[in-house]
């Protein structure tokens, strides 16, 4: 049994290492060119195939394949194609991976190709352009950006007898309601309060006045008093038993809680309202509102890009797609689709359109106090002992205090070794 | 040389070498013979063979980022020493070889003995225990995650049933290794009863005729022919399930998605290659974990090969 598997993958293994000796040929521009296309969102896939096929009528000899991997495997997979000369075409980059990716020469710098074919980077978001620009270089058009906001099951919150959330709210509104929504014996809770950065501590640390990491990228700000309230906000809830434990959530992913009826609020990102609205439970029973407001008003903001592989075979042609995806054209199509908020100024009303039983409006007005995603040159070394650090903060084995104190001791000495290196 | 030698050599030569030399030249048997295996061989030498001589070579390299790396001597094996994770890693593996391992055999030879009894729809059975052989890993997993559920999963809901609170299966960091284990043992079981299978139905009737003419009942049977009968195949069941057990991987990785609490208590050391060969990019560490598995596994069925001499039985 093994032997014949381990045999038969040979054998696809050799059959594929020779399609791809063979792929890899001569490419002028006029024969047929397959890009392959790699992104990590199966809700966005329709809309990308959407946009390819878009192309296709004025680029009738390319062809652009749409490969979707999740996002977890997503950078694993990436970055081992990148280092066999493998990696797709044109694929997705996000904020935390950019400099990696670009000091590596893995991407490829678009200026002569901007400058030549007249694209005006005025029209995307100057915090998203400067989110892709390394050294001076530019390396991605912006593709989309999103914000973070309260969604809250209607239906609970009638159960209850409570008003639904509104600008007015802060976090001790937003503490009260979540422990009336409570309710042990069906098993509801009323918020997740999940142990995660982009949909939460992000958003709660500026909110109290806290940063993560400094402007010169070059000390944490976990061991901040104003950093560390940001997180016992989240503590707070689970200690009032309003949310389910770090256990729970482990067992089932809050997202599920919700749309499922079991968690009453949840803290999600402007890419989760597709789902939402095809989801059977909450496309009728949920809406959205801004981000309860602490001493001041933030979200965090975040963006992705296309970017072109150096080593294509085909960089003319990847280039057209990415000069493509960032235009208004594919901007709509994100927008009326409501994949995701298209980074292209002005579309972003049709995106809004696209959800009119949800007030998603809120994601837009947000932009208004947006405060960049923390990174730096290898943002994951630090996210990865984040992540476990706060783990147990979340888990009740570690105060706030000291597990954020300890959190900044380790992300400083991960950032002094980032400095040293470049 | 003499012409005696040269007439002897030239003996030697027409009796020895004439037919070597036709079964060697193009068209002779082993060039036929060596033809036929060469897509193995070439496969095993390109992706088992060479990856295993570039391990070792890797484990003394330091990685940066997309494939640069350089020379740094002994230090990844300095590093093994001082690594917190790697002494649980170990204990880990450890344990999840020596509860899955013998639990598995056990179990699967019992069944093997149950399945080999002439009994109305054996095929059936047969399948329905070699079916976890042949399920990818991934749906073993998801399934797992769901029956493991502390919340909605079905185990819990059974015991709730008759008023036992279930613990969180795979969230307690207390027992999410013995979920694990659970998942191994019931995993294992149908590729050794396949073995066990095969080796009870090699045991000649005879020994059996004989014993029964003799007056032994099953039990005595069962301990005086099949078990000694069956001892080489044990003996095979054995190593292969031990390698197999100190190389999980698969479950671990999917059961415990990471970051979560539990995998402290849960990563095995194949888990921490994983982790450091392709999350924290420590490309050159993790080959020396690597070279340090295989000095134990073959530590371990080394071991295995000298002890069979006193309890396996070849006919």
């Amino acid at each position: 049994m093994k032997k014949l598997i381990s045999l038969s993958s040979i054998v696809l293994l050799l059959a594929l290492v020779l399609t791809a000796c063979g792929g890899g040929g001569s490419s002028s521009s006029g024969q047929n060119v397959t890009l392959r296309y790699s992104i990590w969102d199966t809700n966005q896939a329709p809309a990308m195939q959407q946009i390819a096929a878009e192309f296709k009528k004025t680029h009738p000899n390319i062809n652009v394949q749409v490969q979707v991997t999740p996002f977890t495997e997503y950078w694993t997979k990436l970055e081992t194609a990148a280092t066999g000369g493998s990696a797709p075409d044109i694929f997705w980059m996000n904020g935390p991976n950019l400099i990696k990716y670009a000091s590596n020469n893995v991407l490829l710098p678009l200026d002569d190709k901007i400058s030549a074919d007249k694209v005006d980077l005025s029209n995307y978001p100057p915090s998203l352009v400067a989110l892709y620009t390394y050294n001076g270089k530019h390396y991605a058009l912006a593709k989309d950006f999103d914000t973070v906001a309260l969604w809250y099951n209607k239906k609970l919150f009638d159960a209850a007898g409570l008003k639904y959330p509104d600008a007015s709210w802060n976090w001790n509104t937003l503490r009260d309601a979540a422990r009336k929504l409570t309710n042990p014996s069906k098993g509801v809770w009323g918020i997740a309060a999940q142990q995660a950065n982009q949909e939460g501590y992000y958003n709660t640390i500026p909110q109290n006045g806290g940063y993560v990491i400094s402007n010169d990228k070059k000390s944490s700000g976990y061991d901040k008093p104003a950093t560390i309230g940001g997180l016992q906000f989240w503590i707070n809830l689970i200690q009032d038993k309003s949310s389910p434990t770090l256990a729970q959530m482990t067992d089932t992913p809050p997202i599920s809680l919700f749309e499922s009826g079991k968690v009453a609020m949840l803290y999600a990102g402007s890419w989760n309202a597709i789902e939402f609205a095809h989801n059977e439970y909450t496309k009728d029973k949920v809406d959205v509102a801004v981000l309860p407001q602490g001493k001041q008003r933030a979200t965090v903001i975040h963006g992705l890009g296309n970017v072109i592989f150096a080593n294509t075979p085909h960089p003319q042609e990847g280039w057209e797609f990415v000069q493509f995806l960032g235009s208004k054209q594919a901007a709509d199509i994100q927008a009326k689709t409501g994949t995701v908020i298209p980074a292209y100024n002005g579309s972003q009303v049709d995106w809004v359109k696209a959800y009119p039983n949800f007030h998603v409006q809120v994601y837009i007005d947000e932009l208004a106090y947006a405060v960049p995603f923390p990174i730096s040159k290898n943002t994951a070394a630090w996210e990865d002992v984040e992540s476990k650090v706060l783990n147990q903060v979340w888990a009740g084995q570690m105060s706030a205090d000291k597990g954020a104190k300890q959190l900044a001791q380790q992300m400083n000495q991960i950032l002094a070794q980032e400095q040293q290196s470049s | 040389m003499s012409t005696t030698e040269v007439k002897l050599a030239a003996k030697r030569g027409a009796k020895v070498e004439r037919p070597r030399k036709s079964h060697r030249a193009v068209g002779g048997d082993l060039f036929w013979a060596y033809l036929m295996i060469a897509p193995l061989m070439i496969g095993l030498l390109i992706f088992y063979i060479w990856p295993t001589f570039q391990t070792f070579f890797f484990s003394f390299t330091k990685w940066g980022y997309f494939g640069t790396y350089h020379l740094t001597g002994l230090s990844n094996y300095q590093l093994l020493l001082h690594d917190p994770d790697l002494g649980g890693a170990l204990i880990n593996t450890l344990i999840f070889t020596v509860l899955s391992v013998p639990a598995s055999i056990a179990l699967s030879m019992l069944v093997a003995v149950l399945l080999n009894q002439p009994i109305r729809g054996v095929g059936v059975y047969r399948t329905l225990y070699f079916l976890p052989a042949i399920t990818m890993p991934a749906a073993i997993a998801m399934v797992w995650r769901w029956l493991y559920n502390g919340d909605y999963g079905l185990i819990n809901y059974v015991l709730s049933l008759i008023g036992i609170h279930g613990p969180r299966w795979v969230s307690d960091p207390h027992i999410s290794l013995y979920s694990l284990i659970l998942v191994g043992i019931w995993g294992g079981i149908g590729y050794n009863m396949i073995l066990f299978l095969a080796g009870l139905q090699g045991i000649p009737r005879t020994y059996y005729e004989a014993v029964s003419l003799d007056g032994a009942g099953p039990i005595l049977t069962f301990f005086r022919i099949t078990l000694p009968m069956l001892s080489p195949t044990i003996f095979f069941a054995t190593v292969i399930s031990m390698i197999g057990a100190f190389q999980v991987f698969d479950l671990v990785y999917l059961m415990f998605p990471a970051p979560s609490l539990v995998i402290d208590s849960t990563q095995t050391v194949v888990y921490l290659f994983y982790k450091n060969a392709f999350l924290v990019e420590n490309k050159g560490y993790a080959a020396a974990i690597a070279v340090l598995l295989f000095m134990i596994i073959l530590g371990i069925t080394a071991i295995q090969f000298q002890l069979q001499k006193r309890w396996v039985h070849y006919v």
